[in-house]
């Protein structure tokens, strides 16, 4: 089965005053209908930076793509023309933002946004991109659909402009969903309400989710697979379970130690020692092991190859075989 | 530790605030109230951490700033070391905020961009020259610095110099300048990534135990305030409506609440996937302008009967087997962490 979405060795880069930021170095990942990948990291790991090189909506400058592929179905589109691309994320990829206040347009209904892309793109009438905008809002749980399409994104709380937001993202049937942090603006019991109906909907839809988040907790809940990424790299690919059970790299390991947990109660937290290093200047070799408790000299000369572990994992570790041994 | 302590350092009494809803440029009406906290209690004692867990909205950085006497309290009593805190004035008002310190949850905004590391940690001295005299006083800032785990020859440095973890310590470091006995803190890690989240949790567990400060700690993160807190509270639109020990709390909940707020928390572990007893609420928050009569939580509660709209539960004991307040009439144990 190919691919629906395949990212491979993207790099990207931003010229700044300071100097050239090396924000991704060579990440590749693919996703199938049905399935939902997790990309996993901390602020400045370059998780939403793919996502945006995939979409084609860098600002560029200062972001430049310097390498690498992003292919649809097969498609290569870093080289499409804009008016293809235009095509690719209105009909094929559509992604939906953490911030979804931001991401509505303040001046224009709610009914509106999602209208608007029905009329263009499928040539529809006013009134039956009206009776799908209602439909759409009601398939995203919005009360009173009818009567609140005619709302102004201020009108909405912050569960129901997510909401808008994926019923916007689905107006036009894509095959893939890039889901920026969709719920970390939001409350516990509203973020599961959304997790739920993304999940829900992309059963339905056999779409491919591509959920980009720093919670683990959400991966858990939600991950078929996982990307972990880490200055710009993927360090590791795994499915959900391996992960979780036995960790490949010392950073996901560090990561899963580091939250607080039942028997961590009174005791004090494993951390990460240091911080993640600058993109402006990324340590050579391994770009985790100053902070990496089983560093050695090889790891500060040599980037470390993505190691295969089994059943599709890999972990970019010069010692993943005994780190995920160690689990 | 679990039990509260005979004396204790912080006394709250049916503390309310409410904020005025106005309309009218020239003419201001009052249309309405915001009720941000409306009746909570609750005690603190010396060396104890008290977590306090809500959703946006349910008042608990309101009451943060009430309890700071950033904010006049509507109506509502507390009491520092058996002192009525709200009528204090002059001297004994500088005195109660030397020993009653904040941390803020926006590490970016809570600093000022244009004083050095030294001038902000340093600056309470200004306020209060009887703690450090003059002469010792860049002596006390690199000491505060080292004891939050910064390095003491960044005193010179400037805010924007420094991660956001690093800022973090060093509204902590400023927090402890003037040796308080209670510190709020409000979301303090909340802005933070993982990894360092973790190291400023540990900080503040280390700084407990050596200076026995007591933390009111204000959370939205459930497995973060577990991590901490002797006792839990948990907030529901400007009110109280379980408090217990931690233990009470995350294992035998009795508030409908507190268990669908438990168990909406993702657990990081994948083989639990299907398995746990999953709550779902259905809607939002009402608004606190005009809440819900009876039980607030009752028009998102599955257990609701008619009494709930008539008749507001009281924040009590339920009776055996159950051994901490719940404001609940159904009030019943149901666990839902794994």
């Amino acid at each position: 089965m190919t691919a629906l979405l395949e990212v491979e060795d993207l790099h990207v880069e931003f010229r700044t005053r300071d100097g050239v930021a090396h924000v991704l170095n060579g990440v590749t990942y693919h996703v199938q209908a049905g399935e939902t990948l997790a990309v996993l990291g901390e602020s400045g790991s370059g998780k939403s930076v793919t996502a945006q090189a995939v979409m084609g909506i860098l600002d560029t400058p200062p972001a430049f793509v310097t390498g690498g592929s992003v292919r649809f179905r097969g498609e290569e589109l870093l080289t499409a023309t804009p008016q293809r691309r235009r095509e690719v994320r209105a009909e094929g990829i559509a992604m939906i933002f953490q911030d979804a206040l931001s991401a509505l347009n303040p001046v224009f209904t709610v009914g509106f946004q999602i209208e608007e892309q029905l009329r263009l793109r499928r040539g529809m009438s006013r009134r039956d991109a009206r009776k799908r905008a209602v439909e759409l809002l009601d398939l995203v749980r919005i009360p009173h659909a009818a009567q609140r399409v005619r709302d102004y994104p201020h009108q909405f709380s912050g569960g129901m402009r997510q909401r808008a937001m994926i019923a916007m993202s689905l107006a036009l049937d894509p095959e893939v969903l890039i889901a920026d942090e969709p719920t970390t603006a939001l409350d516990v019991t509203v973020q599961a309400q959304i997790m739920d109906l993304l999940a829900e909907l992309q059963r339905e839809r056999r779409m491919a989710l591509v959920l980009i988040t720093h919670d683990l907790g959400v991966v858990a809940e939600v991950a078929d697979r996982i990307a972990v990424m880490y200055a710009g790299r993927i360090v590791e690919h795994s499915d959900a379970l391996s992960l979780f059970r036995a960790p490949g790299h010392p950073y996901t390991e560090a990561l899963l130690r580091s939250l607080p947990h039942l028997e961590s109660k009174g005791t004090k937290l494993e951390t990460i020692k240091g911080l993640p290093p600058s993109l402006l200047r990324i340590p050579p070799g391994c770009p985790f092991h100053p902070r990496c408790p089983r560093a050695e000299q090889v790891c500060s000369l040599e980037v470390p190859p993505q190691v295969p572990l089994g059943s599709g994992r890999t972990s970019a570790c010069h010692f993943a075989l005994e780190v995920v041994g160690r689990g | 530790m679990a039990e509260p302590v005979a004396e204790p350092v912080l006394e709250v009494r049916d503390l309310v605030k409410h904020f005025p809803v106005t309309r009218g440029v020239l003419f201001k009406r009052t249309i309405g109230r915001v009720r941000a906290v409306d009746g909570v209690s609750f005690t603190l004692g010396a060396g104890e951490t008290l977590g306090v867990v809500g959703e946006s909205g349910c008042g608990k950085s309101t009451l943060a700033q009430v309890l700071m006497r950033l904010e006049p309290p509507t109506s509502g009593e507390a009491y520092f070391e058996g002192r009525p805190m709200f009528p204090m004035r002059g001297a004994e008002l500088r005195e109660l905020r030397r020993n009653m310190q904040i941390v803020l949850q926006d590490p970016y905004t809570s600093l000022n961009p244009r004083m050095t590391v030294g001038d902000i940690v340093g600056e309470p001295f200004e306020i209060h020259p009887e703690v450090a005299p003059r002469g010792s006083r860049a002596g006390r800032v690199r000491e505060l610095l080292d004891v939050v785990g910064l390095n003491p020859e960044h005193i010179n440095r400037y805010p924007h110099q420094f991660s956001g973890g690093q800022r973090q310590r060093i509204g902590i470091a400023r927090a402890l300048a003037l040796r308080p006995k209670v510190i709020v803190c409000d979301e303090p890690v909340s802005a933070l990534d993982v990894s360092i989240q973790a190291q400023v949790m540990n900080l503040l567990g280390e700084l407990q135990s050596e200076f026995g400060l007591a933390y009111v700690f204000i959370a939205h993160d459930l497995s973060v305030v577990r991590h901490l807190s002797d006792r839990v509270a948990v907030m529901y639109l400007g009110k109280i409506v379980e408090i217990g020990t931690e233990e009470q709390i995350y294992e035998h909940p009795t508030h409908p609440y507190t268990q669908a707020l438990l168990s909406a928390v993702p657990v990081a572990d994948p083989a639990l996937r299907g398995q746990r007893d999953v709550i779902r609420l259905t809607g939002d928050v009402p608004s606190p302008i005009d809440p819900p009569s009876g039980c607030r939580f009752r028009t998102r509660c599955w257990k609701a009967q008619d009494v709930c709209a008539t008749e507001e539960p009281a924040l009590v004991e339920r009776g055996l087997p159950f051994d901490h307040p719940s404001a609940c009439h159904f009030a019943e144990e149901r666990s839902v962490v794994p």
